[in-house]
């Protein structure tokens, strides 16, 4: 078996991946290996052909293969090594990496570590949707694959479940392929999708968006050929009477990602049951010293833009702890109020610099006050005119107001006005 | 039937209808004699009905009323399944299993189960109170006051189980014939001719009718109408490999007249299951799950095991019973060529190794002339094989086997090579669920979500069929229609 020892070992080669490493080199890391399970690197965004990617990060438009091209360049510039078609097993608490790939398995210690695995989409299963179990039945990600990286339909008339972004491109890709899709049925009473998708792939094609309704029943023995659709209401369940059958071959799901922290629980990690990721300080470190989590393993993000961005402050802290260390101040803990659903950090560990935290909320809100309250007083307000849950919000607190904290507990509240 | 004609027409000494666990093991069984077999099957791989959707227990054997043929292939059937288990490399684990009693008149059913368990002859039966009970299974419900515990009960995968016995069967020689649909049967002086729906035929000296919830119909193709059967559908619920831990034995709750109740369950695959429900059908061929059936496993779990994550499903499923309106298994001779092994519902699993071995001393009642052969091989290569082995022995491996090195998928770890042994080995897997039964992958969380592409590719490649013609599940269920506009130039 292959032993080796390396400082730095990056677990996944998308885009957080790739930023990471970029950083952590740009920090004076040379020892270090990317390792990605798929045979090349870009992640998910190999089959994001679409365009949206890079408007905050590159100021231009591109698609998902271009925005991991530039990653690709930046890494190859600096001779960051990677290694593709190898899959990590295994994270030790102590940061040994085993990892398996077609030339055998390989035992790495490292000093430090950054997740960066990314996330799966839920799946039928998981909705606990009845009825008989034909093919015909996706993830619109697993049917992006088909279309975009195999050059294959996987059907001709379709319903999606789930406004989510991944069902929105698909609605519009498989409609530019010639299939016809019938509805997109949304539980909630608002998309989760961004506002920009639902005009470019549903209203420009005109394809219906049913809020407020979901799939009850799939028909057909061999290949799906209809699902019964109802409405719900406010505690999102059917309304007896509200069916209605919609034939098709295909239903596309898009119903929520999960990141994917199988490796993390190896290891030990705290993970937060709201994010279903890891809990992090400011620097992006885990409970774990010296394992650093980023990008969607981390959490969910809707542009690839804050996924680099939080890549690059987890590869540059892998760097800081490299070389010595992290200092750890009195840690703060942040508790959202519910309305906020979560922050990242959960912690923050130093209070010598600003700390961006970012947020989400779990309903629409317009006309909306987030506080920041420590102990009884408030270190931070500021009013925002429209809230969602499908998009990222974030505010700074400065080294300055957290160094007035005297409790160790930090609020997150959302209030009307 | 006129494709058939003028063809010669294959002769078996033995042509089992139907490869569920009781066709798979009773071809098994006759494989250790010199005589040719063939097993029929409607569908496109193994484990197809029953034996594809049910609990996976193999029950101790307390269950069925002294006398009965359940009570007496039960209690053989589960004696035989540890070394039958090892055999053929299926993970079997002997669980023990608890049913649990609420008050005073549970305690008595408990102890009417425990005096007919000690008639059946199950071994080590005891009665627990509150306080043993909690110490051998914490996370029994709360409620419960006492409890019959069966240290003899285990469970098993039992389409693992059924793909492996018919492995097992072929490597000693038997035929697999799949997509057959057994449609007539004609009988002339020294033979059975069997036709499929699309024509083909095959000759039998001796038939066995595993045919499960079709065993009825297959009778009538012979003229006998003496009984019928009525399928019970179980709906279940899969949770994730992290819910595995929560209980270790099988936790039943005292019976009724319905049946033994949803039951909560460790699997041998590590995952946690919940179900069945019971509900009569007219349909033979239904397996849908519905909202209410999913909706009443989940308001009586709290009965039986404390913090069960409902939220933790990955996915929802539902079988057959094929339950005969004797009320008992029936496995008898109809006539001279045919050997019925019908209405065979739970404990059916557990039963299987047992009944094969009834199956084939029918046969040879019936005159079936065979003798013992020297060189059966008994052993068959776990689909696990690579999956035990320690980081140094796989390293060793991958080096001359890269595929090996190659994981496809993440959730349960497959790698490719696994994928393609699945794909190659008989009885080989033909589509993606028949992949799925074999190495478990697009079991785990994801249910396929990133795995399966790969899986498709490799079983077009490998079959030498275009991508569109790759299926779930065989017949109709192709997963992808065309190629796109621009995907002829990919
Ligand atoms: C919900 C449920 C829970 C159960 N739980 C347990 C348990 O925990 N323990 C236990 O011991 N038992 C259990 N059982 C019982 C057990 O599953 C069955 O007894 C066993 O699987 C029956 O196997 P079989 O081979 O007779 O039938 P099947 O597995 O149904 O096999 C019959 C096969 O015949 C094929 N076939 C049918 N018609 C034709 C035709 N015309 N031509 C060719 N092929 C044909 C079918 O496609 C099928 O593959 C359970 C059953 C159910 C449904």
């Amino acid at each position: 078996m292959n032993r080796e020892q390396i400082d730095l070992i990056i677990v996944g080669g998308g885009p957080a991946g790739l930023a990471a490493a970029v950083a952590a080199y740009d920090s004076g890391v040379r020892d270090m290996l990317v390792l990605e399970r798929d045979v090349n690197t870009g992640g998910i965004l190999q089959q994001c052909i679409h365009n949206g990617f890079g408007l905050h990060r590159f100021g231009k438009e591109l698609t998902g293969p271009e925005y991991a091209w530039e990653y690709e360049r930046m890494a190859a510039e600096r001779n960051i090594p990677i290694r593709c078609g190898t899959t990590v097993l295994n994270v030790s608490p102590d940061k040994v990496v085993t990892a398996v790939n077609s030339d055998g398995v390989s035992r790495i210690e490292a000093k430090a570590v950054v997740l960066a695995m990314g996330c799966r989409e839920r799946s039928r299963g998981a909705l606990n949707i009845p009825g008989s179990r034909p093919s015909g039945i996706f993830t619109a990600g697993t049917a992006q694959k088909y279309v975009n990286c195999m050059g294959y339909l996987p059907g001709r008339e379709v319903v999606i479940l789930g406004s989510g972004d991944i069902g929105l491109i698909m609605a519009r890709r498989m409609t530019l392929e010639g299939a016809k899709v019938k509805a997109v049925c949304e539980i909630m009473p608002y998309s989760g999708g961004l506002a920009r998708n639902i005009r470019q792939c549903l209203d420009d094609f005109d394809i219906p968006l049913k809020l407020r309704h979901t799939v009850t029943a799939v028909h057909g023995r061999e290949r799906l050929t209809g699902v019964t659709i109802s409405e719900t209401d406010e505690y999102r369940r059917p309304i007896p009477g509200t069916e209605e059958y919609i034939s098709c071959d295909t239903l596309l799901l898009s119903v929520g990602l999960i990141p994917e922290n199988e490796l993390s629980k190896g290891a030990g990690i705290s993970l937060d049951p709201i994010t279903g990721g890891a809990v992090v300080d400011e620097k992006r470190q885990t409970s774990c010293p010296g394992i650093f989590a980023c990008g969607n393993v981390l959490h969910v993000h809707d542009l690839v833009d804050f996924v680099s961005e939080e890549a690059a402050l987890a590869g540059k802290s892998a760097a800081e702890y490299i070389s010595g260390g992290l200092d750890e101040g009195a840690p703060l803990d942040l508790k959202p109020d519910g309305k906020i659903r979560y922050t990242i950090p959960q912690r923050i560990a130093s209070r010598d610099e600003d700390v961006k935290v970012y947020f989400r909320v779990d309903n629409i809100y317009k006309n909306v006050k987030i506080k920041v309250i420590n102990g009884d007083k408030t270190i931070f307000a500021k009013k925002l005119a429209a809230a969602a849950p499908g998009e990222m919000e974030s505010l700074t607190l400065t080294g300055a107001q957290l160094a007035e904290c005297g409790d160790a507990k930090l609020e997150f509240v959302l209030e009307a006005g | 039937m006129s494709a058939a004609k003028g063809m010669i027409i294959k002769m078996y000494d033995a042509v089992i209808i139907g490869a569920g666990v009781i066709g798979a093991m009773t071809a098994r069984e006759l494989s250790k004699y010199n005589m040719s077999i063939c097993v029929l099957e409607r569908s496109n791989d193994a484990a197809a009905g029953a034996s594809r959707a049910n609990s996976g227990i193999v029950h101790a054997g307390f269950d069925a009323k002294p006398k009965t043929l359940k009570a007496r292939f039960n209690v053989e059937g589960s004696e035989m399944m540890p070394q039958i288990a090892e055999e053929l490399g299926v993970p079997y684990r002997q669980n023990g299993s608890l049913v649990l009693g609420y008050n005073d008149d549970d305690r008595k059913i408990l102890e009417l189960l425990y005096r007919q368990g000690q008639e059946n002859g199950v071994r080590g039966l005891e009665i627990l109170g509150g306080e043993e009970l909690r110490k051998l299974e914490t996370a029994v419900s709360r409620s419960a006051v006492c409890a019959l515990h069966a240290p003899t009960g285990g469970i098993i995968c039992p389409y693992e189980l059924t793909v492996a016995a018919l492995g097992s069967a072929m490597d000693n020689g038997a035929e697999f014939l799949r997509n057959f649909e057994v449609s007539e049967i004609l009988e002339d002086k020294d033979s059975l001719t069997i036709y499929a729906s699309d024509g083909r035929s095959v000759k039998a000296r001796y038939a066995v009718n595993a045919a499960g919830v079709y065993s009825d119909k297959i009778a009538r193709m012979v003229g006998d109408d003496s009984f019928s059967i009525h399928p019970r559908r179980g709906e279940y619920l899969l949770l994730d490999k992290d819910c595995g831990g929560i209980v270790d034995h099988t936790i039943f709750k005292v019976p009724t007249k319905k049946g033994k109740g949803i039951l909560v369950s460790p699997t041998a695959d590590g995952n946690l299951l919940l179900g069945p429900t019971a509900e009569e059908q007219e349909e033979r061929d239904n397996t849908d799950t519905t909202a209410a059936g999913l909706n009443d496993i989940i308001a009586q779990i709290n009965e039986e095991a404390e913090g069960v994550p409902v939220r933790a499903v990955i996915t929802s499923f539902a079988g057959l019973r094929a339950a005969a309106d004797t009320g008992d298994f029936i496995i008898r001779p109809y006539k001279t060529r045919m050997v019925h092994a019908a209405g065979i519902e739970s404990p059916g699993l557990s039963a299987s190794p047992a009944i094969a071995v009834r199956i084939a001393e029918l046969l040879f009642e019936l005159g079936l002339k065979t003798e013992k052969r020297a060189d059966f091989k008994a052993e068959r290569k776990s689909y696990y094989w690579f999956r035990r082995l320690g980081a140094e022995e796989k390293d060793a491996y991958i080096k001359d086997h890269p595929d090996f090195g190659k994981i496809v998928c993440r959730c349960e770890t497959v790698s490719e090579g696994e994928i393609l042994e699945a794909i190659r080995r008989e009885p080989k897997a033909l589509d993606l669920d028949a992949v799925k039964r074999r190495t478990r992958s697009g079991m785990g969380r994801c249910q396929g979500g990133f795995c399966s592409p790969r899986i498709v590719e490799l079983l077009a490649r490998e079959q030498g069929i275009p991508i569109e013609r790759v299926t779930k599940s065989g017949g109709g269920s192709y997963l992808n229609i065309c190629r796109t506009k621009g995907g002829g130039q990919a």
